[in-house]
Order: C-alpha cells, then structure tokens, then sequence
C-alpha cells in the first residue's frame, strides 16, 4: 500500500451514464435478467468511494505484462503486438502507479477457461492475463499476441470482434471500471451487440484502438494505442474546509 | 466561448464469462503466472477489532444462482480509517481494505472473512453507519453495480446514517442489511433483479 497524492483526493466526478451501456440491453440477451429495475439511488461521492487500495512495484513480476513469455516463458503463437497508451483521468492528467490488468482469447479465438468450447485450440504458451503497473506519468504496455474473433451463443450467428479484456484502478474505488479493447478496422465491431450495448457511436470509438506505427517494433511487432480514461476528481482550494462546515 | 476539455470517461463493457482468467487465474485453475490472487483477504493476522465472516450468494431475476459473478469490497478498519490514501490519517497496519470475492464455481457461494469496519464520515460530518462497499461485475452486467453491506445488529448507526437515509422506498433498505445468522457470522445475498432487488448506488 502506497500513499497517494493529496491532489487525488478530491469528490468524483459524476458518472455519464448516458454514455456507458445501459444496465437492460436486450441485444445482449444475459443483461436482461441480470440488470436492475429499479433506479439507481444517486449520491455524490463519500470517502468510500474516494479512498482505493493500492499497489505496490514490488507486487509486479517481470514478466507479467508479456503474455507471449509468461505462461511458460516459451512464445505464444500468434501475430505478436505492442498494447500501450496512458492512464488518465477526466482532467487529462496521467494517473500513476494504478494497476492495469487484462485477459484476452488466444490467436485462434479461445480462452483458457473450463467454460470455454470452442473448437479452436488451446495454445501450451498461452496463458491469457497479465498486468502491470502505470508509471510516473500514467504509461502502461502489454506485449501480446492479437487474439482471434470468436463465435458465442446470443443470436445464432453472433462472433465478437478481436478484443482485450483490460480492468483498471484509480486513486478511489469509486473509479473502479472495465472494459474491453477493440482493433481499428475490424468489421466484427459494427456487428457485435455486446459493442452495441453502447449508445453513442462517438463513445464506441473511445474503444477502438489505432494501428500505432510509431510504437511498432520493425522485424518484431506491430502496436495499437489505448488510452484509459478514469471518472474526473475535483479540485478545488474551496472543497478544503473542515469536515462538518 | 472557450471549450471545455475535459476528457470522457472510458465506456464501462461487461467483464464477460471469462473474468476469472484475467483477475483470478489461480482460483480459476490457471496457475503459473502469478504467485498468488490478488485480494485474497483485506485483513492479516493482527488487524484489530471483531472479526466476521460474511457469506451469500448473487441472484438474478430468474432467481438463478451466478456462479461466475465476482465483486471487490472496500471497506474502513475498525476505528473507520481506510488504508491508503484516507485524508484523516493512516489506518491499521494490517488491514489492506480490499478483496476480490468470486463466487464458488460449483455452488454459488460467496464468503469473506474480514473486520467490522468502523464509521466513516459522510461529507458534511455526520458519521455513515459501518460498511463495506462492493463493486460486482460479470457477464451480462454491462457496468459494475455498486452497493454496500450494511449490518442489521447496527440498528443506531443505521439509523443515523444519511446514505441510508436517502433511500425513499424504506422497504428495501432490508436489502443492504447483511443479516446476523451466529455470532460473527453474517449472511448477504445480493439480488439483481425483481422481487427484493439489492438497492444499488449512482456514486
């Protein structure tokens, strides 16, 4: 446990709920049952929501943002990709040492879990998670290989596009999120409904990352960047007043 | 007029059936990457104050059972200091405040072992009565749902406290009370949906 900078202290932003997915979306079939009914009970931020736990650099092995090498420390087989970009907040600012986890299918399109079935096989070097923690300014990268589209029972012939699972911290639990990643140019994206939970086009297109050429290593790999955006924390000299005042 | 600049917040999209793989791939059966799961327990041995174990389940509307949900608590020590980064002072050394609860893949239950967190002042001063926040994803949840457990043996500091007191509908307030089932032993179900719905929080 670390102790955070008193500038991330301040009361949340309050959260665009028009901009995430809403909880009932019948295109995805399993939210129908699992969404809530009734309204939220809105409130402003407390200490619970503004206080988080932390992590420390000495949790992090060295291998654990490579998930080519670090399930048995022989390569993955696949088309071998650079993930970064920046942990920020809603104020723009790189949010440092906050941990960045993420879980992905293989290249042929399947997971490392016993619920998943598909007839593509498991790959012996690929484990499917990793994380680090973000730097000074709020940087992260995986190294990783692309994983493949998969078919899921929804509608009859529904295939998720290629994506990357990615769960972030903040400084507060209240800015706890996930979400997943997807690639520029794919075709499945339009087409998915767990995509299409969302609303707004201009939010699905926060979720799309770009071939990033300047990031990708010649004779080694390609790079796509993404930044993570977390909920805004105020600042003000006028929220430093005694408690109770 | 000049533009605001701030940035928008990175859209929420369900953790999916396979959460367990990326946050924790040893409970899952996936072991070799990480030495341990993170958020095994949010106490070590010595954290101070009583201790209680918390168990339940998380149901949907058609009163199925999830056996692939997973939540992370967040919670004060027993004095009502959280670790880290709480303005008012460091906490006790050996309470981290933060698990990672999944859901028994075979049965559905749910169970934390962990200290009554003590009172923690609600933005104007007034003391929030004890409780632990929860945040719980998985598949068909397409943003994390917030909620707390409070406890029903804190009849006056539920009473007092103004989270609780801006729930209109006082009939459902029964479903943030973990109930007391021995002596520090707890049950807390957590309803998704329907009749008994878990009230679930916008903050």
């Amino acid at each position: 446990m670390t102790l955070s900078n008193a500038i991330d202290r301040g009361p949340l932003f309050f959260r665009d709920r028009d901009w995430h997915p809403p909880a009932y979306t019948p295109g995805y079939k399993t939210s129908m049952t699992r969404a809530p009914h009734r309204a939220l009970v809105a409130l402003g931020s407390t200490l619970s929501e503004e206080t988080g736990p932390a992590f420390g650099h000495d949790m992090i092995g060295v291998l654990d943002n490579n998930l080519v090498m670090n399930f048995t420390g022989q390569p993955a087989i696949g088309e071998r990709i650079i993930m970064h970009g920046r942990v920020l907040d809603e104020n723009g600012r790189g949010v440092p040492n906050v941990l960045v986890e993420i879980w992905q299918a293989n290249a042929g399109g399947r997971y490392r879990h016993k619920k998943d079935g598909y007839l593509a096989p498991l790959d012996p070097n690929f484990g499917g998670c990793g994380r680090t923690l973000t730097g000074p300014d709020g940087r992260y990268e995986f190294l990783t290989v692309r994983p493949g589209a998969y078919p899921w029972p929804n509608h009859v012939n529904n295939w998720r596009p290629m994506h990357i699972h990615i769960s972030v911290f903040g400084t507060g639990f209240g800015q706890r999120l996930i979400t997943q990643m997807y690639f520029e140019g794919d075709p499945l994206i339009a087409k998915c409904p767990i995509v299409n939970t969302i609303g707004q086009d201009r939010a699905i297109q926060a979720l799309v990352a770009p071939l990033d050429m300047n990031r990708a290593i010649p004779m080694d790999c390609l790079a796509y960047k993404f930044d993570i955006v977390l909920r805004g924390r105020r600042q003000s000299f006028f929220e430093n007043r005694k408690e109770g005042m | 007029m000049q533009g605001l600049d701030y940035l928008k917040e990175t859209p929420s999209q369900t953790a999916g059936p396979y959460v367990h793989i990326g946050l924790v791939p040893n409970a899952l059966g996936n072991p070799g990457i990480y030495p341990q799961d993170l958020g095994l327990s949010p106490i070590r041995e010595g954290a101070k104050g009583q201790r209680i174990t918390i168990s339940g389940r998380v149901i949907d509307g058609a009163d199925m059972i999830l056996r692939d949900a997973l939540f992370e608590t967040w919670q004060a020590d027993a004095e009502g200091l959280y670790p880290g980064n709480d303005p008012r002072g460091p906490a006790d050394p050996n309470v981290t405040g933060w698990a990672r609860v999944a859901a028994d893949f075979d049965t559905g239950i749910w169970r934390l072992e962990t200290v009554k967190p003590g009172r923690v002042p609600f933005p104007d001063g007034r003391p929030m009565a004890p409780h632990i926040s929860i945040w719980l994803v998985a598949r068909g949840i397409n943003l994390g749902l917030q909620t707390r457990i409070y406890f029903e043996d804190e009849e006056a500091a539920n009473a007092e406290c103004p989270v609780l007191a801006r729930i209109e509908h006082k009939a459902r307030l029964q479903t943030l009370l973990a109930k007391r089932t021995g002596p520090g032993a707890y049950s807390f179900d957590i309803k998704l949906q329907g009749e008994n719905e878990t009230v679930f929080f916008d903050i």
